[in-house]
């Protein structure tokens, strides 16, 4: 056992913050309460004190001034060595900590509303705090092994309840493909972490200098190089990043993020917008000194810069879609796909501070924007069309409202938190040393957060309500108290970062706060808010001047430009492509393992049969027609002689004595005549 | 070594006297006869855990030595002894065997129960023999009752299939034969652990020669040849592709029980028979020609999953299932000849004792499952044929996916540590056939999700609408082996510290660079 800091014994208390969750979880899988509010009770107050704990940590972390502690122990032994697990407690998990408890319980909360009517209560809560008790021991995790399994087991308890409603074959199919989907992914992470074990002999982080993220092991990665000239580190971390594109749906492997929308909306909120996906980019985050470490002459590592890309990419592609989607939730999915590609560009370009603040804040708005679409569609009797929506803001007051502070922290409007952390990642993408176009590329996508989310805001809360006969209705106060806190701290978040006193970033960075305040800062505002402001008010000139009269008027951009309209609605037709080209795989390789088992590894088999069937007839045949008939003629002709030496002596004197008689008789003849 | 101990040879004999017993009740008291199999079941399970009080499990040799002269003039000896690789495979037979006895059908007659505990007789003295011939001897044992089980009791295709797993496996077992029968008359031993020391110290190669002095025949050649032999026995049992072809047939038609013995112990005779008598004994074999061994294990890795997703037969399912399951085994055991590091070497050997453990546990599970399903749908097994199962059945679907998870290698089950413990090894001694293996774990959790796509999930067939959930007889038969994969899961060092001092020995006996 090591222990960095003497006077850390509230250390051996941190694995009981998922072990709190997760016993919940396993009490719920067995035992059902009589008061079904029981099950959700005992998950509020356990994650709850949780939090309460996080906070505590995070501030006696804060006040300590104390960099890292960690605490490792032995898992189990093999051969001469023995495989270590730990936790760790620095400002990136304690950070990490209490958003997921914060966020976490408000949407607990949330959900005693939202699923009341629903037959599943008790299994809901369950695995909510599966998921809360995984994702909390993702975080704390000092070993990539153990932040690999509980990374799976966020997976897990992601398929649960994308499929929480099984019965319908859609949200069945969503589950499968979230994992598999994730799963190809975390295929890469397994690989790059069997590597970074086999190189530096250790999976655990942060071990007193014996680590994989300590500086002996990643010089000597850094001094390897290995295929396509890549040094060690570069490829590790790239496959530790595969399995992050996966999880946090990056292109190509985000198409499963807006498919995981079957499932309830405090799932999508809580998994698929704050936490769980976020997960991929906390990744990055806890591995950035592999990632980011790069030979002597190199400015920026090829990690970085593939990160960079990839996240670039992301940021544009989710951005474009979501113009073209008519489902509420779908649109907010597209637009997470979006913001984690800011986040992974973010990281890439501007350092761990960058990338997390964006995590931070955007966790706060979209988990709110995403219970105020739960609240919508809970009041509009479970509908999610945009289309059959309209007029809201005058019968869902609280919601419209939170919902706006939610859209404006999105779009980045000045003050909102938002605002700050986007531009964090524009600033540092400006002075990239490798290509400013990631900057222009989060410029555009900018832009377009700014239209989608306006047009969404316009169908959804303006003009007449076209959805029928059944009038929408304000929900209750367990559904918008969360509503409201969390829209109180998405104005709030953002200060904790301000180019003033950017307390977040030198939390993280472990630096004195010093006012980074520049003039040039005020540039790139009003660079980014002229940007945000076209955005805004191109969404009103299309959406928001003349709202649509009926659900089934054409949007008013799929009139103008029905065949870019017609590709964004169609996601790009990613989806086609994958299903005519990849997902043929599989099916392609059983049909040759099926055509290897029939037609080449039984046909050999069935040869050797007939091989060993020719020589027992061929054998039969030697013997029934060449050895049997030689004997049986050979048996033949001794039984017949034997037959007649047998008539011979058949034991019957007077036969005897006929022989000799006549014998005697012949022998006389032939003296008699013979003696003339 | 350790003291003299006849506890073995009892463990040997507990069952094969309740098999007689067992013969010997008439066909009408069928109560009488599943109590009695299933008393001589727990009874073995108990003194398996006396084993287990008395074995040292720091001690890397073998335990418990039971060793006299039994055919002095041809190097015959009555030899048992246990190793912590032994030990868990006795406690694997005895909890698998019970829950296979547990799961049989109430109806089943004496005879049936009396070939079980005949096979269960017949897996312990193969698990702790350590000479040659009444090894095989139990080997063989072990094939009669199978062959009978599936003949007797098995699906419409009984016969045929049974015809084929005995001819197909008969023909291993008799180059198996003939290549020891090469070496005894090479080496003058059928000793196991001294044919273990002269393959650790290269003398077997040598003795072939010396033995073909003045033949035509090449000694190097013919090493290769016995390799073989001997190789192809185990590589039918387990199965290692291409050699698996009667396997799907035979699992698919043997009775749904009688599968859990197959799946579950039977196949590990084979696994355990290469860690035993192939690996240390023929490490230069391996070594020359580790590529195409490696390839066709991951091979059997990939395809088997591949096959898995093609079947619309949950057994057929579960077969070629098991097929990609052991073949992460026979990655560990070839890559182990190949050059790395001692650390290595261990984790990858480490992992496939786990595997081997937790494949049993889960895969007898599953096919448990399978029997229950069966009772509920009157036989039928298809793919199709159900639906929507989890809302009748949730407590049925839950603890069946447990059991599918750990089998996926989800980690937190089973399942997950035996696979990253072979990969671990493999990649750091030849990280190609890692890479080779690792498309068989996404396949693997493909055709394991959807299946509960199509079974568990979606809108409820009409036609089950009255299906019963498990009832308290069937959780108690599966509910021991759920939380061992849960435990073993979390707690890996359970397992791990009976079976690590062994590996080590294993490793540091087999002498190569």
């Amino acid at each position: 056992m090591s222990v960095s800091e003497p006077n850390t014994a509230f250390l051996w208390t941190i694995p009981a913050l998922p072990l709190l969750p997760l016993l919940v979880a396993a009490v719920l899988a067995v035992y059902e309460p009589k008061d079904r509010r029981k099950a959700s009770l005992w998950a509020i107050g356990a994650l709850g004190t949780v939090f309460a704990f996080s906070l505590l940590a995070l501030i006696g972390l804060a006040s300590k001034g104390a960099g890292r502690m960690v605490l490792n122990f032995t898992w189990f032994e093999f051969g001469s060595t023995s495989l270590r697990l730990g936790w760790v407690l620095d400002p990136l998990s304690g950070i990490m900590l209490v958003m997921i408890t914060f966020v976490g319980t408000l949407i607990f909360i949330f959900s005693t509303g939202y699923m009341s009517e629903d037959g599943n209560y008790r299994k809901f809560f369950c695995y909510l705090s599966l998921f809360a008790a995984a994702m909390l021991g993702l975080v704390i995790s000092n070993n990539l092994l153990m932040l690999f399994i509980c990374w799976e087991l966020v997976g897990l308890a992601s398929y649960l309840l994308i499929g929480f409603w099984y019965h319908k074959p859609e949200a069945a199919a969503a589950a499968k493909k979230a994992f598999i989907t994730t799963r190809i992914g975390d295929l890469g992470l397994f690989l790059g972490m069997l590597w970074l074990y086999s190189e530096t002999g250790t999976l655990l982080f942060y071990d007193g200098g014996n680590g994989c993220l300590e500086q002996s092991a990643l010089s000597a990665m850094v001094a390897k190089s290995t295929l396509l000239g890549m040094t060690v580190s570069t490829a590790v971390s790239l496959l530790i990043f595969c399995g992050a594109i996966g999880k946090s749906g990056q292109v190509p492997l985000h198409v499963w993020l807006p498919d995981a929308m079957e499932g309830p909306t405090p799932v999508s909120a809580l998994i698929h917008a704050a936490t769980m996906v976020a997960a991929g980019v906390f990744l990055m985050a806890r591995v950035y000194p592999l990632i980011s470490i790069a030979p002597e002459g190199v400015a920026v590592s090829g990690g970085l810069q593939v990160m960079a890309w990839v996240g670039a990419a992301t940021a544009l592609f989710g951005s474009l879609v979501a113009i073209g989607q008519f489902d509420i939730k779908r649109i907010l999915a597209y637009s997470t796909v979006a913001q984690l590609g800011y986040m992974f560009m973010g990281l890439a370009v501007g350092g761990v501070a960058v990338g997390m603040f964006h995590l931070i804040t955007h966790a706060f708005f979209k988990a709110l924007l995403f219970l105020g679409a739960g609240s919508v569609i809970h009041g509009c009797h479970h509908e999610q069309d945009i289309r059959k929506m309209g007029g809201l803001r005058k019968r869902m007051l609280i919601t419209y409202v939170t919902y706006a502070v939610g859209m404006v922290s999105l779009a980045g409007l000045p003050g909102f938190a938002g605002f700050w952390s986007k531009d964090e990642i524009l600033h540092s993408a400006w002075s990239w040393p490798v290509s400013t176009w990631p900057f222009w590329i989060g410029l555009f996508g900018a832009f377009l957060t700014a239209f989608y989310m306006t047009r969404q805001m316009a169908y959804v809360f303006f003009g007449d309500y076209r959805g029928g006969e059944n009038e929408p209705h304000e929900s209750p106060i367990n559904m918008w108290a969360p509503l409201a806190i969390l829209a109180a701290s998405s104005c709030l978040i953002g200060l904790a970062g301000t180019p003033f006193i950017p307390l977040f970033q030198s939390f993280l960075d472990q630096a004195p706060v010093h006012n980074h305040w520049h003039w040039s800062v005020l540039g790139f505002w009003i660079v980014s808010m002229s940007v945000v402001a076209a955005g805004l008010a191109t969404g009103w000139w299309f959406y928001g001047v003349e709202t649509p009269k009926r659900s089934t008027d054409p949007d008013e951009l799929e009139a103008r430009f029905p065949k870019a309209f017609g590709l964004f609605a169609a996601r790009l037709h990613v989806d086609e492509f994958y299903r005519d080209s990849v997902l043929r795989l599989p099916g392609w390789l059983s049909g040759v393992a099926a055509w290897l088992d029939r037609k080449v590894f039984a046909a050999a088999v069935g040869a050797g049969a007939y091989a060993v069937l020719i020589l027992a007839w061929l054998s039969r045949f030697a013997d029934e027609y060449l050895v049997n008939p030689g004997f049986d003629k050979g048996c033949a002709e001794t039984r017949r002689g034997a037959r007649f030496l047998a008539r011979l002596q058949n034991g019957q004197v007077q036969e005897y004595l006929r022989v000799i008689g006549a014998a005697l008789a012949l022998f006389i003849l032939v003296l008699a005549m013979g003696n003339k | 070594m350790n003291e003299t101990s006849s506890i073995l040879t009892w463990l040997i004999l507990f069952p094969l006297l309740g098999a007689v017993a067992v013969a010997l009740i008439s066909p009408a008291a069928r109560a009488m006869a599943r109590l009695v199999t299933l008393g001589t079941g727990f009874a073995c399970l108990a003194v398996n855990l006396v084993i287990w009080l008395r074995f040292d499990v720091r001690e890397g040799g073998f335990q418990l030595i039971h060793q006299t002269a039994w055919i002095p003039s041809l190097g015959v000896e009555y030899h048992l002894g246990l190793d912590g690789i032994g030990l868990v495979m006795l406690g694997l037979t005895s909890f698998v065997m019970l829950m296979a006895m547990g799961a049989s059908d109430d109806e089943s007659s004496p005879a049936y129960y009396s070939f079980l505990l005949f096979l269960q007789g017949g897996l312990y003295g193969a698990f702790t023999a350590l000479n040659f011939v009444h090894w095989f001897l139990f080997w063989e044992l072990c094939l009669i009752p199978a062959y009978f089980l599936i003949k007797l009791y098995g699906g419409p295709n009984r016969s045929a299939a049974a015809m084929q797993f005995f001819v197909y496996t008969m023909v291993g077992s008799i180059a198996l034969l003939v290549g020891y029968l090469g070496l005894y008359l090479a080496t003058g031993t059928f000793d196991l652990t001294v044919l273990a020391q002269k393959g650790a110290a290269g003398e077997i190669v040598p003795s072939i020669k010396a033995a073909l002095k003045g033949t035509f025949l090449d000694g190097g050649r013919a090493y290769t040849l016995i390799a073989f032999g001997v190789l192809l026995g185990f590589a039918v049992k387990v199965p290692l592709m291409p050699f698996h072809t009667w396997l799907p047939g035979t699992y698919g038609e043997a009775p749904t029980a009688v599968t859990m013995t197959l799946t579950g112990v039977m196949s590990k005779l084979g696994l355990y028979g290469l860690l035993r008598l192939f690996l240390p004994v023929f490490p230069d074999f391996i070594r020359n020609h580790l590529s195409l061994l490696l390839l066709l294990a991951a091979m059997t890795v990939v395809l088997g999953a591949a096959s898995a997703l093609a079947q619309r037969d949950l057994k057929r399912v579960f077969a070629f299932s098991s097929i990609n399951h052991l073949g992460y085994c026979l990655l560990g055991i070839f890559a182990v000849a190949g050059l790395g590091s001692p650390e290595d070497r261990a984790a990858a050997l480490c992992g496939v004792v786990y595997q081997m453990a937790s494949h049993g546990i889960t895969a007898a599970a599953l096919f448990a499952f399978l029997v229950f399903l069966e009772r509920r749908s009157g036989g039928l097994l298809g793919m199709g044929d159900f639906g929507g199962l989890r809302r009748l059945a949730p407590v049925f679907c839950g603890l069946m996916g447990v059991s599918l998870f750990a089998s996926l290698g989800l980690p937190g089950l089973s399942g997950f540590i035996g696979e990253f413990l072979i990969f671990k090894g493999v990649f750091g001694i030849v990280p190609w056939a890692a890479v080779a293996a690792l498309p068989g774990v996404l396949l693997t959790a493909v055709f394991i999700l959807k299946m509960i796509q199509e079974i568990f999930h979606g809108p409820l067939n009409g036609r089950w609408s009255g299906m019963a959930d498990l009832t308290v007889q069937e959780r108690v038969l599966v509910l021991p082996a759920t939380v061992l994969m849960i435990l073993l899961g979390l707690f890996p060092g359970i397992l791990l510290q009976m079976v690590n001092p062994t590996i080590v020995r294993v490793v540091d006996g087999l002498n190569l660079p």
